[in-house]
C-alpha cells in the first residue's frame, strides 16, 4: 500500500474511558492485514481515572517503527478532547499535520476545584489550527448520543477520519472491520456512528 | 491466539506476544499476581488454558506463583511466572534460592518493567535480580522477539538447568507490532515422575555449580541469534542497545543520516554478558553510547569489560547525563544522545504556545465506593481532637494521598505495608502518642500481604483501625479474579473466601458498612475509631467500573435542578464539583450553577445525599432513554487491564 510518509504518523488522544486505544487497535489491525509493518504505542497507566491518554500507530512499508513518535513528526492527530488535542499537537504536530478533534471541553478536576483554568475554547481552537495544514473539529460525542450512545464517539471520529485526504484508510476499509469486529446491536450503532461522523466531516469540508 | 498457522502476520500486543510464545513453546503451568504493565499475560492465559491442556492460575502473590512454578518443573513441567517489578522483589528470597538449587523443568520468569511509572508508584529495574541470584536474562527489542524468545528461554533453562528471567517494559507490554506466527506442538510433553534421588534443594555447596552454569550459559549467549550487529567492521562510535531503545536508536541514526559510519549493538541476551562478542565490536571503538530502561546496568557491566581488556572508551549512558538518569527512553532523548555522539545538530523546536494548559489530575472514577469512604474518612478525622494518622498502601485508594482522595494519608510504603506502619504506631499510642492511627488496604491486597500484618497486630493488641475497603474486585489492574471473589483465572467457581469470618477467626474487632449510606456508615466509623484495640471496618460496595461493564444501562438519571441550585451563592463554596470531586459532577460555567455530565455520571447518586440545597436529583431512568446498548457491550476500552 501507498504511503503518504514512511513511516506515517497518527496519534490517537483524549481522555481514560473515552474508547481511543480501541480506535488506535483498529487503525492498526487494518494497516498491518494490508501487509505493512505497524507498530501502536499506548499511554494509559491513567485510563478511566480521568487522566490524558494516546495512542501512537506507526506505518511503514520498510522498517519495524518504534512504538513512538518524535516530537514534531505526526502527520494525523485524532483528538477527543481540545484541551488533550492542543496538548498533543504541541508536542507532535509537525509541518505537514491534518488534525481532526471533537470540541467538547471535559474539564480537568483542577478546573472544576478553581485551582487551574480552563483556556477559552476559541484560543484553544484558534491554536491546534495554527499547528495544522487542516484542522477539522467534529462534535463526536454529540453525534454519538444522537446516534444512540456516548460511547460511539470514538467510531464517529473514526467516521470523519476516513474522509480525510491524508487518511491511508478509506471509509469503506473501516467499516469492513467495524463489521468483523462488532455483531448485533453494538454493530449497528457503531455503523451509524461512523456514518455520521463521515457526513460531518464531508459538511465540515474534509480536504 | 492459539491458531496453528505458521509464518501468518499479526498486529500483537506485547502481552500477547509472550502468551503466543509461551503456547509455543508447550508450558504445563502458568502462575501470576496482577501488576500493570504485564497483568493481561495470565488473563489471556487462563482462558486458553483448557483448550491448550495446560493450567494457569492467578495466585494469592507472587511468592506463591513462583514457588508453586518451582514445584511443577520438579515434575518436570515447563513453568511461567510472570511478576511486574514489585512483584520480583517480593519473590527475592524464593528467586535467590531457587537460582541456588536450580530446576528441572524449564522456568521461566517475565518480569515487567514500569519506567517513568506510568501505573505503578517506582520505577525499578528488574535486571538487578538476575546479576544478583545469579541467573541468565533476555530482553526483547520487538514484539516478534518478545514471541520468540519465550521458546528460546524455556530450551536455555532446560539445558542448563537454571531460572531464565526475561525482562519487559511497558513500551513492549503496552505497544503492539507485527509477529510472525511460529508452529504450535501437538500436545505438551509428558510429565516425569520424580524420583527418589531428585534434588531441588537450596544449599550452600551448589553455589559453585550455579556459576559453572552461568559460565555455560555464556557461551551459549556469544553464538546466541538474539544479538546483532550492524555498521562498519571496526566503529570508532558504537551504540549498543538493549530492549526499546533498539527501535529508538536505529530510527535516529536514519533520521540523522549516521547509519554508515556508526556501530549498532543491539543486545538480547543481557546477562552473563557475552563478553568475547561484545569486545568484537567495541576494541576499535573510542566513544560508545549505552541504550536502555531505568539503570546504567550494561553501561556499568560493559564499562567493567572495557576496563578489565584495558581498552580507553568513553562511555555515554544514563550515568554520564547523555540520557537523563531517570524516566523512560523515548525518541526525543534518544535522538538528542545520538546526535551528541556523533556531533550532528538537532531539528529545530518550534517555541511553544503562549496559552497555560491545565494537567489533568487522576482521580478516583465517577461513582468510585472509595471517594465516598474518603470522604467520611476525612470528616471524622477532622472531629477529632488531634488530626489523627492514615497509612496508605497500594491499590486504586493509592490516590486518596492526592486531591481525589482529599490527601487522606501521611505515609505508604509497597503493597501490603499499611498494617505493619500502622501497627508500629499503634503501639506508640500506648507510649505518649496521642493520635488514632487508620490504615487501609482493598480485597485483594488483603490476601496478598495483609494477613501476617492483621495476626501480628491482633497478636500484639495495637490500638489501631484497619479498613477494608472491599469492591470485590482486583480493580486497579483490571478486575481479575482473587480469593474472595469465587472465580479462578480459569474460569472455574470455587467458594469463595469469606473475608469477615477470617477477621472474625484471627480475633479482631470486625464491623461492616456501605460506604454509600454516608450517615450510617460515619457512625459506624466514628465508633470504631472510638474503640481500642485492633479494629476492622469493611467498606463494602463493588466497583463502580465493574458495575457499569455488567449491567446494561445506568440505573437511574442524576441532575442538577439548577432553578434550586444556588451556585455561587449558596455557602457550600461549590461542595459537589470542588470538594467531592467526582468527575460526574461538573460545572456550568455558562449560568453559574452545578451540572453532572451525563456522559461520565454512573448514577450512584450519593452527591445528591450531599448537596446542602437537595438540588441534585435522582430519578428512576426510562426504558426510552435507553436504547441500543446491550448487556456487557464494551464499546470502547479494549478491556482488560486498566492500570
Amino acid at each position: 500500500m501507498t504511503l503518504r510518509f514512511d513511516p506515517l504518523n497518527i496519534v490517537v488522544c483524549g481522555i481514560g474511558g473515552q474508547g481511543n486505544v480501541l480506535a488506535a487497535e483498529i487503525l492498526g489491525s487494518a494497516m498491518c492485514d494490508r501487509g505493512c509493518r505497524v507498530a501502536v504505542g499506548e499511554t494509559y497507566g491513567a485510563s478511566q481515572r480521568g487522566g490524558s491518554v494516546m495512542s501512537h500507530v506507526r506505518v511503514s512499508n520498510q522498517w519495524d517503527p518504534s512504538v513512538l513518535i518524535p516530537a514534531g513528526e505526526a502527520h494525523i492527530i485524532i483528538g477527543f478532547e481540545p484541551l488533550e488535542t492542543l496538548r498533543i499537537a504541541r508536542k507532535y504536530a509537525g509541518a505537514e499535520t491534518v488534525t481532526v478533534y471533537d470540541p467538547r471541553p471535559v474539564y480537568p478536576l483542577g478546573v472544576l476545584q478553581g485551582i487551574q483554568t480552563y483556556p477559552p475554547l476559541e484560543d484553544l481552537q484558534a491554536e491546534i489550527q495554527s499547528l495544522s495544514s487542516v484542522a477539522l473539529a467534529i462534535p463526536a460525542a454529540d453525534i454519538a448520543m444522537e446516534a444512540g450512545d456516548s460511547k460511539a464517539a470514538n467510531i464517529a471520529l473514526l467516521g470523519a477520519f476516513s474522509q480525510l485526504a491524508a487518511a491511508p484508510l478509506s471509509g469503506e476499509d473501516l467499516e469492513k472491520i467495524l463489521a468483523q469486529r462488532f455483531r448485533g446491536g453494538v454493530l449497528e450503532l457503531n455503523r451509524r456512528a461512523f456514518a455520521m461522523g463521515r457526513e460531518a466531516a464531508r459538511k465540515g469540508g474534509a480536504v | 491466539m492459539t491458531a496453528n498457522a505458521p509464518g501468518q502476520v499479526c498486529l500483537m500486543q506485547g502481552n500477547e506476544a509472550i502468551v503466543r510464545g509461551a503456547v509455543e513453546a508447550g508450558i504445563h503451568f502458568a502462575a501470576s499476581y496482577p501488576g500493570s504493565p504485564s497483568s493481561q499475560i495470565l488473563g489471556m492465559l487462563g482462558k486458553i488454558a483448557r483448550e491448550r491442556n495446560f493450567y494457569a492460575e492467578w495466585s494469592t502473590n507472587e511468592v506463591c506463583a513462583l514457588q508453586a512454578c518451582c514445584g511443577a518443573s520438579l515434575a518436570g513441567a515447563r513453568a511461567l511466572c510472570v511478576v511486574k517489578q514489585n512483584g520480583l522483589l517480593c519473590t527475592a528470597d524464593a528467586l535467590h534460592c531457587a537460582a541456588q538449587h536450580g530446576v528441572k523443568g524449564g522456568l521461566v520468569i517475565v518480569s515487567s518493567d514500569d519506567p517513568s511509572a506510568h501505573s505503578s508508584t517506582n520505577e525499578f529495574d528488574s535486571r538487578w535480580q538476575a546479576l544478583s541470584a545469579g541467573i541468565p536474562l533476555l530482553e526483547p527489542t520487538t514484539m516478534q522477539e518478545a514471541k520468540d524468545m519465550i521458546p528460546y528461554a524455556f530450551e536455555l533453562s532446560e539445558a542448563v538447568g537454571q531460572i531464565v528471567l526475561v525482562r519487559l517494559t511497558t513500551r513492549v507490554c503496552h505497544g503492539r507490532g507485527n509477529v510472525a506466527l511460529g508452529a504450535l506442538p501437538e500436545k505438551p510433553r509428558a510429565l516425569e515422575r520424580v524420583k527418589e534421588w531428585d534434588r531441588m534443594v537450596c544449599v550452600c555447596y551448589m553455589h559453585g555449580p550455579a556459576l559453572q552454569k552461568l559460565e555455560e550459559l555464556r557461551q551459549r549467549f556469544e553464538v546466541s541469534p538474539f544479538n546483532h550487529y550492524d555498521g562498519p567492521e571496526a566503529p570508532r562510535r558504537l551504540v549498543i542497545a538493549g530492549g526499546t531503545g533498539c527501535l529508538y536508536g536505529q530510527e535516529a541514526l536514519r533520521r540523522l543520516n549516521a547509519g554508515a559510519e556508526t556501530g549498532f549493538l543491539a543486545l538480547g541476551t543481557l546477562w552473563p554478558l557475552p563478553e568475547a562478542y561484545i569486545l568484537k565490536h567495541l576494541r576499535a571503538a573510542e566513544e560508545v553510547l549505552i541504550l536502555e530502561e531505568v539503570d546504567p546496568f550494561l553501561e556499568q557491566a560493559i564499562q567493567a569489560l572495557a576496563g578489565r581488556e584495558g581498552l580507553r572508551v568513553r562511555f555515554l549512558g544514563r550515568s554520564g547525563g547523555a540520557l537523563p538518569r531517570i524516566g523512560e527512553l523515548d525518541p526525543d532523548n534518544v535522538t538528542a544522545a545520538i546526535a551528541r555522539l556523533i556531533g550532528a545538530s538537532l531539528p529545530e523546536k518550534r517555541p511553544a504556545g503562549e496559552l497555560e494548559l491545565p494537567v489533568r489530575e487522576m482521580s478516583f472514577c465517577a461513582g468510585c465506593p472509595h471517594r465516598a469512604t474518603f470522604y467520611l474518612l476525612k470528616r471524622a478525622m477532622r472531629q477529632e481532637k488531634h488530626p489523627g494518622v492514615v497509612v496508605g498502601d497500594i491499590g486504586c485508594y493509592f490516590m486518596a494521598g492526592q486531591s481525589a482522595g482529599q490527601y487522606a494519608y501521611q505515609v505508604c510504603n509497597c503493597m501490603g505495608s499499611g498494617v505493619n506502619v500502622a501497627e508500629g504506631l499503634g503501639q506508640l499510642t500506648n507510649y505518649g502518642l496521642d493520635q488514632k492511627v487508620v490504615t487501609m488496604c482493598g480485597d485483594s491486597t488483603f490476601f496478598h500481604t495483609i494477613l501476617p500484618g492483621l495476626v501480628n497486630a491482633t497478636y500484639h493488641n495495637a490500638n489501631m483501625l484497619l479498613i477494608v475497603l472491599d469492591n470485590s474486585a482486583t480493580a486497579m489492574t483490571g478486575f481479575q479474579p482473587h480469593p474472595g471473589t469465587g472465580l479462578t483465572a480459569m474460569g472455574e467457581a470455587v467458594k469463595p473466601m469469606d473475608i469477615p469470618k477470617i477477621l472474625d477467626a484471627v480475633g479482631c474487632k470486625v464491623e461492616v458498612a456501605d460506604p454509600f449510606d454516608v450517615v450510617e456508615a460515619e457512625k459506624t466509623l466514628r465508633r470504631l475509631l472510638d474503640q481500642p484495640g485492633m479494629n476492622v471496618l469493611i467498606m463494602r460496595q463493588p466497583c463502580a467500573t465493574l458495575k457499569a461493564k455488567e449491567r446494561s444501562r445506568k440505573p437511574v438519571r442524576v441532575y442538577v435542578d439548577q432553578s434550586v441550585c444556588l451556585g455561587d451563592g449558596c455557602g457550600c463554596d461549590k461542595y459537589c464539583s470542588r470538594v467531592w470531586g467526582c468527575p460526574g459532577n461538573t460545572w456550568d460555567f455558562r449560568n453559574n450553577k452545578a451540572q453532572i455530565d451525563p456522559v461520565t455520571c454512573v448514577g450512584c447518586g450519593v452527591c445528591a445525599k450531599l448537596c446542602p440545597s437537595g438540588a441534585i436529583r435522582v430519578e428512576e431512568e426510562s426504558e426510552e432513554r435507553n436504547r441500543c446498548v446491550p448487556a456487557g457491550a464494551d464499546l470502547t476500552t479494549k478491556g482488560g487491564e486498566e492500570a
